[in-house]
């Protein structure tokens, strides 16, 4: 089990008390998305879908990786960790 | 939900962007340079704001002519290089090759979805018409609002 800090996008601070990062365990991008869920059960909606993926709007990243392009949820996380979780941002 | 970043007093001010004359050059450089594929970056400021204080160009990930995406590592390292110098996003630059300097219906969507905040400037360079133009808006509950581009 490591220690990671996620960072949240401005508007999902109100939901972690106004907060810019939140220290959270797991040793997995999954098992950290699901301490900050059950710590902050608020954010749920907004990250992941009923069948428990990230939902397709919010990015995930592991110092500056996006998960997508490692072992999504199952990429494995370390002690000190950066996880950033950032709107997708899209358009024509 | 009203147009234009609300102030502490609770009013909301006119929308408007206010950027310098090197981000004016800087989106018009990266349009060109990007083009026949759609460019985009990222603009930072005092969140919440009106004011660029720096424009970051980003990968488009769709390498498209089309449409765009910002899901790369450039992405997340702009964004945290802007957390350690106190600034936040406040906007997003994208080009138009071979349309108006308008937001499409896809633009309009994504501006929608739910992690973006509706206090975004949403920059648009058509390269369409010959000659570059750039226009800005803001995009609240699915409505289009032009706001005026002041030059610091």
């Amino acid at each position: 089990m490591s220690t990671v800090s996620v960072r949240l996008p401005t508007v999902l601070r109100p939901a972690v008390n106004g907060q810019t990062s939140v220290e959270v365990a797991g040793a997995t991008v999954g098992e950290v998305v699901d301490g900050l869920i059950s710590k902050y059960p608020s954010l749920e909606s907004n990250l992941v879908d009923d069948d428990g993926h990230v939902r397709k709007f919010v990015n995930v990243y592991v110092n500056d990786e996006d998960i997508r392009f490692l072992a999504q949820l199952a990429t494995a996380v370390a002690d000190g960790d950066e996880v950033a979780i950032l709107p997708a941002v899209a358009g024509g | 939900m009203g147009f234009g970043a609300q102030g502490a007093d609770g009013l909301y001010r006119r929308p408007m962007l206010e950027i310098r004359r090197e981000h004016w050059l800087g989106m018009l450089a990266e349009a060109w340079a990007r083009y026949p594929l759609e460019a985009c970056g990222l603009l930072f400021g005092a969140g919440g704001g009106d004011s660029v204080e720096r424009f970051v160009p980003i990968q488009n990930e769709s390498k498209s002519s089309r449409i765009y995406r910002l899901e790369g590592s450039e992405y997340a390292r702009a964004v945290l290089a802007a957390d350690k110098d106190g600034l936040d996003i406040v906007g997003v630059m994208h080009s138009h090759t071979h349309t108006a300097a308008y937001p499409s219906p896809t633009d309009v969507a994504e501006a929608s979805k739910p992690l973006v905040p509706p206090s975004w400037h949403w920059v648009i360079v058509s390269l369409g018409w010959g000659h570059p133009e750039l226009h800005s808006y803001q995009i609240v509950d699915n409505g289009i609002v032009q706001e005026p581009v002041l030059l610091a």
